[in-house]
C-alpha cells in the first residue's frame, strides 16, 4: 500500500456551518454511544439483584439519587431521540422520505416527538413513584 | 469476475457488507418493542422491593424477554460501535479498539444473560 499523505478531511468541522441534518446525524451516534452506557448500567442492575438483596438495595438507591434521576432523564432523551431517529432510518432504507423537503419534515418531527416523549415518560413515572 | 490478485489484496466488494447492514436492522425492529417494554417495566418496578423485583424476572415471559433484549442489544451496540470506530479511528489503536469493542459487547451481553437466569433459576 502506498503510503497516505496528511490530506484534510472533509467535512472541515471548524468552518463547517451545522444544519438539523448533520446535527441530527451526529446525535445519533452519540446517543447510541451513550446508550451503550446505559447498556452496561442495565448489566451492572441485573448482576446486583442476582448478587442478592444489599447489592440491589444499593444499585436501586443509585438509581433513584438526586444524580441518579439527573442521569436517567438524559438517557430518556437519549433513547427516544435514538428510537425516533433510527425508525427515521428505517423508513429511509425502504427508498422513500430522502427528498430535501422530507429530510426537513422528518428531521422536527424527530426532534419534537422525542423531546414530548422524554417529558410525557417523565411525568407518568413520576406520578407512578408516589 | 475479481481476480485472485484482487481477492488477497483487499480490492473491490468484501461481498459480505450486506450482512451487518441487515442484521443492524434485524436488532433495531427487535428493539423497539422490546426497549419500550423493557422502560414500561423499569418505571414500574423501580420503587419496589428486591422480592417484587425478582419475582416479576422469574416469571418465564419477562425472563425471555430481557435475554432477547440482551442479545439484541449488545449486537446491535457492537455492531453500532465498529461503525463509529471504523469512521472516526485511522491510527494504529483502529484494530485494538474494534476488538475491545466486539469483546466488552460479547462479554457484557454474556453476564447480562447469566444474571438473568441466575435469579430465574435459583431456588
Amino acid at each position: 500500500m502506498p503510503q497516505r499523505s496528511a490530506r484534510p478531511l472533509s467535512p472541515h468541522l471548524q468552518i463547517y456551518r451545522p444544519q438539523l441534518t448533520s446535527v441530527l446525524s451526529f446525535a445519533h451516534r452519540v446517543t447510541g454511544i451513550s446508550l451503550g452506557i446505559f447498556a452496561v448500567a442495565l448489566v451492572a442492575y441485573l448482576l446486583a439483584a442476582a448478587a442478592g438483596p444489599q447489592p440491589y438495595a444499593l444499585a436501586q438507591a443509585l438509581a433513584r439519587s438526586w444524580l441518579g434521576h439527573v442521569v436517567l432523564l438524559g438517557g430518556i432523551f437519549c433513547y427516544f431521540l435514538h428510537l425516533c431517529g433510527g425508525i427515521r432510518h428505517l423508513f429511509w432504507d425502504t427508498g422513500r422520505g430522502l427528498e430535501l423537503r422530507a429530510i426537513y419534515a422528518s428531521g422536527w418531527t424527530v426532534v419534537i416527538a422525542s423531546t414530548v416523549l422524554t417529558v410525557s415518560t417523565w411525568v407518568v413515572s413520576s406520578m407512578v413513584a408516589r | 469476475m475479481r481476480s485472485p490478485l484482487g481477492r488477497v489484496r483487499g480490492l473491490g466488494s468484501a461481498k459480505e457488507g450486506v450482512e451487518s447492514w441487515w442484521l443492524e436492522r434485524v436488532t433495531a425492529v427487535a428493539l423497539v418493542p422490546l426497549t419500550l417494554w423493557f422502560a414500561a417495566w423499569f418505571i414500574s418496578l423501580s420503587h419496589s422491593d428486591y422480592t417484587t423485583f425478582i419475582a416479576w424476572l422469574k416469571a418465564p415471559l419477562a425472563a425471555l424477554l430481557m435475554v432477547l433484549l440482551l442479545i439484541a442489544l449488545f449486537v446491535h451496540l457492537a455492531l453500532g460501535l465498529q461503525q463509529v470506530i471504523e469512521d472516526y479511528v485511522h491510527s494504529g489503536a483502529k484494530i485494538p479498539a474494534l476488538i475491545a469493542a466486539r469483546f466488552a459487547c460479547l462479554s457484557l451481553g454474556i453476564a447480562g444473560i447469566l444474571a438473568t437466569l441466575r435469579i430465574v433459576f435459583r431456588n
